[in-house]
């Protein structure tokens, strides 16, 4: 019954998505957007569940359970630590944050407009449900989070490398796909860990979820993928105990190789174009695993002890549980049984919720993040606990936990501190109190989207074409580090690099063009005043309009132009999207 | 008033950036700052330092470059020869067996960081990972401290060559590394508009920069800023030349070696000319757990000892070396013991690391590992001595002490001692 209530009026207050001038500049009057110098709103009181006698708020929609609980435990730390919650973030500010981290990109100008003009109590909660239900939406959301777990399943480089078995195309469409139909997280996970397949789109046998483990079992025993399925899915760091026990958690080498166990039936075949010796795609397969003590019905594997000393490890999942110990797929199909196991783990739950939790606040529970194990400490550890578990009992759908965060008091609050405040600052090594929002640089990633959006930069061909033309420009912020491990980093990252890009490069070069077509030239014909031009410009960039000062420079660039619109417009918008305002999520 | 601007001769690009980019320039301000920061340069020129790090990301086997184990088991396939110092190396390494009267092998480091990420970011900032501090590397310590001497320059002060180095921590994205590629390639750096237009430009995006600072929105925002300003600086310097390796004559190119890490220490080398205090430069591909001899002894040791050799020669013969610190390090080292793939895997607890130049005392061993390399036999240093050392070697005091913003002192190089014997 909720449910209905709820698109009944996302479909009554559905944007218009177009870029459209006519509609832009005529909201532009009566859009109720400040420049940003007003103090951020008092906070709207948000009812929590339960029935409410009072008819003035009874109006209100429900927000999950869930939301308040979150709101009590942070209650509850701001009173421990003696400081005040910063105000209520302004409303479009805060739009613009819950566009960037939901569909990886800012509000267009119509979207904005139609933010503000929205007079319902409940419109964040409207916007964050829009956002995720919406199909208009779908496909902004499926290609925000592909390329998230993209990141997380194969890095930046992954399927860049000279001869690499991954293919990135695959690994993304396989997420587009599995984010768009909104797939249970827990069915993912055990889609990824037990897949078999081709890796390529268009090959027979496609599984792009292949695509995870194709470069990551056949060197090295499997090393890579024991590490990567144990960090990212269960948050266990594994990967120095390999070699020795680890130093500081309870993981010892014998559990590493037991894990590994698991993946030693896997491997990823070269299939080649009929005739030739081009290899046409990759296929990750099971295979029977004869074990190094050749003997299939008890496949065993072995591995050294620092001081020399061989031990032998068959399959065992982290909590103990071991499986039959034959090499036979057919009798045992080891990825399909550690899939199984993974699914009854509650790190399973706690990985993903921290995971989210810090995608959207800006740290985690632990830190780093997907490292869960006993020595790392928590913080609201029962608060983590709780929203685990209800993750689980809402059958693991993802935009239900989203709702939650985005929903909760530390995402609706200003990223100003206050005095009360100043000393939660997490980058003086303090725990995060989230009594104020965390300012985050955008990642490339969502700064391509932008400006897509903002300005049709970058938005020619299909949708395959568009993301094969996104990976290219990545490729220039990628530094690897030269080890087996394929670690790589990025310049994007707000150093002289990033900035040479934002000033020069060609996509911002594209973005502030006033070639005929482009969106600046068609800004700059429309009949409004400059004045107006500049205003659409500052909402469309920041989400507010100019400051008196900031159009007394608008009018001197004009002179500095000789009176020509277009060629203002393009130092503005260039001064726009080179400033901190712009390159923040705030 | 915008189409009077002209730079005035005489004038360094720089110095009229940051000029026309002020509030005065909005008004057509006077031009009559004709002062040039120059005027001290000569004199602190004569005494600045500088350090590269020849940095081997993925743990160098030690054993069987600069600390050979000839008769243990664990000794592997390389025989030692004698070269130009009062030490003995692996055969692969001719050219700097020749230059080893400049140079100093640590033979008894120890350390217990074995994992690539942790040992990377232990070895370049002399800290642990600690999940609640973010430390400084190498690169942005020393920039930090040194470049005072500088005021002339207006390149970026930590160059990282053809790898990602490690961060600047708590000292903010103004002392990140600036990343370029091994040939020195430096993307985006042609201009679209002049540099009138460039600077009206400017004066628009710091009033923006500026209004947004000032609402208290984190330290991250001023760290922008700044980054901003150096990009301005670099963008219209003549010092970008020292970028452009393939000035050199092709002997000069040859002698480095013509592949990545040959003309990375090429243009190390001018980088130190142009006065940058701080360049990392990256060879891969030490992560040898499988059929390590080949490796080595076919393609990475000839690449390093290639460029290493002439970069320790060349700076010689320009007088450079004296006040410029070569180090050469990874992020550990390799198992003394050859495992079944005819690999070694990580090994921390006894290895080697080389310096020299700054003052450093040449052609020695300090230390030694036992006999089949398992065990250090002297004193252990570790990586917050190695890092004392070599800000001693730069005339950074270790009395330095850093105050995060927390106001929580910090002493420069974690309170690390100065390796014994390494100064004469």
């Amino acid at each position: 019954m909720r449910k209905t209530q709820i698109s009944r009026i996302i479909q009554r207050s559905a944007v218009q998505l177009a870029g459209c001038f006519t509609l832009a500049v005529a909201i532009l009057s009566h859009a109720g957007i400040s420049n940003g110098q007003t103090a951020p709103q008092k906070p709207t009181p948000q009812k929590p569940s339960g029935d409410d006698p009072d008819p003035a708020t009874s109006k209100r929609l429900l927000l999950p359970r869930q939301v308040e609980l979150i709101n009590a435990a942070m209650e509850a730390t701001w009173k421990d630590a003696e400081i005040r919650p910063s105000p209520v973030e302004d409303e479009l500010k805060w739009c613009r944050r819950v566009y960037l981290d939901i569909l990886g990109r800012i509000p267009s100008y119509e979207e904005l407009s139609a933010f503000a003009n929205d007079r319902s109590p409940d419109k964040r909660y409207l916007l964050v449900n829009r956002l995720l239900n919406d199909e208009n939406y779908t496909a902004d959301y499926a290609q925000n989070w592909s390329t998230v777990w993209t990141n997380i399943l194969i890095g930046r480089n992954g399927g860049m490398e000279e001869r690499s078995l991954t293919n990135r195309e695959g690994m993304q469409k396989y997420l587009r796909d599995s984010f768009a139909e909104n797939k249970p997280y827990n069915t993912m996970v055990r889609e990824l860990v037990t897949a078999t397949g081709t890796t390529r789109p268009g090959t027979e046998n496609f599984n792009g979820a292949a695509n995870f483990l194709a470069m990551k079992v056949n060197e090295e025993d499997g090393v890579q993928a024991t590490a990567a399925v144990s960090r990212i899915f269960l948050g266990l760091q594994v990967q120095c105990t390999q070699c020795h026990n680890h130093p500081f958690n309870q993981w010892k080498q014998q559990k590493f190789w037991e894990f590994n166990a698991f993946f030693r039936q896997s491997r990823a075949l070269r299939r080649f174009a009929s005739g030739t010796r081009d290899i046409d795609h990759i296929e990750l397969i099971n295979e029977d695993f004869a074990g190094q003590g050749r003997n299939p019905s008890k496949a065993e594997i072995y591995f050294q002890l620092r001081n020399g000393m061989t031990k032998v490890a068959y399959p065992v999942f982290i909590d103990g549980t071991a499986i039959d110990k034959s090499g036979y797929v057919k009798e045992v199909n080891r990825r399909d049984e550690l899939g199984n196991l993974m699914m009854e783990s509650d790190y399973l739950d706690k990985a993903i919720v921290n995971r989210m939790w810090a995608y959207f606040l800006g740290y985690g529970f632990t830190k780093p993040i997907d490292d869960l194990g006993p020595h790392n400490p928590v913080s609201n550890p029962e608060l983590f606990e709780q929203l685990a578990k209800d993750f689980r009992d809402k059958s693991y759908d993802l935009k239900q936990l989203i709702v939650w965060i985005t929903m909760s008091k530390p995402y609706q609050l200003s990223s100003r501190s206050i005095k009360e405040n100043e000393s939660d600052d997490p980058t003086l090594g303090e725990l995060p109190k989230f009594s104020h929002f965390y300012t985050r640089q955008m990642s490339a990633e969502q700064l391509y989207q932008s400006l897509t959006v903002a300005t049709q930069a970058g938005r020619r061909g299909n949708l395959d074409e568009q993301q094969r033309r996104r990976d290219d420009w990545m490729r220039q912020f990628i530094v690897a580090f030269g080890t087996d491990e394929g670690d790589e980093t990025t310049t994007f990252n707000g150093s002289i690099p990033q900035s040479l890009m934002m000033f020069n490069g060609d996509l911002i070069k594209d973005a502030i063009s006033i070639e005929p077509g482009s969106w600046l030239q068609k800004l700059s014909q429309y009949k409004s005043s400059p004045q107006e031009k500049v205003q659409f410009l500052f909402i469309a960039g920041l989400g507010r309009k100019a400051k008196p000062e900031e159009l007394t420079i608008a009018t001197q660039l004009m002179d500095a132009r000789k009176r020509d619109v277009g060629g203002m417009l393009q130092d503005l918008w260039w001064a726009i999207l080179n400033s901190n305002e712009f390159i923040f999520i705030h | 008033m915008w189409n009077r601007f002209a730079t005035p001769r005489g004038m360094t690009r720089r110095h009229f950036m940051s000029h026309a980019a002020g509030a005065t320039a909005m008004v057509g301000a006077s031009l009559s700052f004709g002062h040039s920061l120059r005027v001290h340069a000569d004199t602190l020129k004569k005494n600045r330092k500088s350090c590269i790090l020849l940095w081997m990301g993925g743990g160098p086997s030690t054993m069987d470059i600069w600390d050979l184990k000839p008769g243990s088991d664990n000794g592997g396939e390389f025989k030692e020869i004698s070269t130009s110092g009062d030490v003995r190396i692996s055969e692969h390494m001719p050219s700097m067996a020749q230059q080893m009267h400049h140079m100093a092998i640590i033979r008894s480091m120890s350390t217990r960081e074995a994992d690539h990420n942790r040992g990377r970011y232990y070895m370049h900032t002399g800290y642990v990972p600690d999940a609640n501090v973010d430390y400084p590397s190498y690169g942005a310590v020393i920039a930090h401290e040194l470049i005072s001497q500088r005021p002339d320059l207006e390149i970026p002060p930590f160059v990282s060559v053809g790898g990602a180095s490690e961060g600047p921590g708590f000292l903010g994205m103004a002392w990140a590394p600036f990343n370029v590629t091994s040939n020195g390639r430096v993307r985006n750096l042609e201009m679209s508009v002049d540099s009138d237009r460039l600077a009206q430009r400017r004066f628009a995006l710091e009033a923006i920069e500026n209004s947004f600072i000032s609402q208290k929105r984190g330290s991250v925002l001023e760290d922008h800023k700044k980054v901003l300003g150096k990009t301005f600086d670099l963008l219209t310097s003549k010092q970008m030349e020292a970028f452009k390796v393939e000035k050199e004559a092709d002997d000069v190119q040859e002698r480095y070696g013509k592949n990545g890490f040959g003309q990375g220490c090429l243009l190390a080398r001018r980088l130190v000319e142009q006065g940058v205090p701080f360049v990392e430069v990256d060879l891969g591909g030490w992560d040898n757990h499988q059929n390590i001899f080949r490796t080595l002894s076919n393609d990475r040791l000839p690449v390093l000892d290639k460029a290493m050799g002439a970069l320790v020669a060349d700076l010689s013969e320009r007088g450079l070396l004296e006040d410029t610190c070569i180090v050469w390090m990874g992020e550990f080292s390799r198992t003394p013991r050859i495992n079944a793939d005819a690999g070694r895997d990580h090994w921390a607890r006894s290895w080697s690391v080389v310096v020299g130049g700054a003052g450093i005392k040449g052609g020695q061993a300090i230390g030694a590992t036992n006999e089949d390399g398992t065990e250090v036999a002297t004193e252990p240093y570790s990586s917050e001595d190695l890092m004392a050392s070599v800000c001693h070697a730069l005339g950074i005091s270790l009395e330095t002490t850093f105050t995060s913003r927390n106001g929580r002192p910090m002493k420069i190089a974690n309170s690390g001692k100065l390796i014994k014997g390494l100064f004469a």
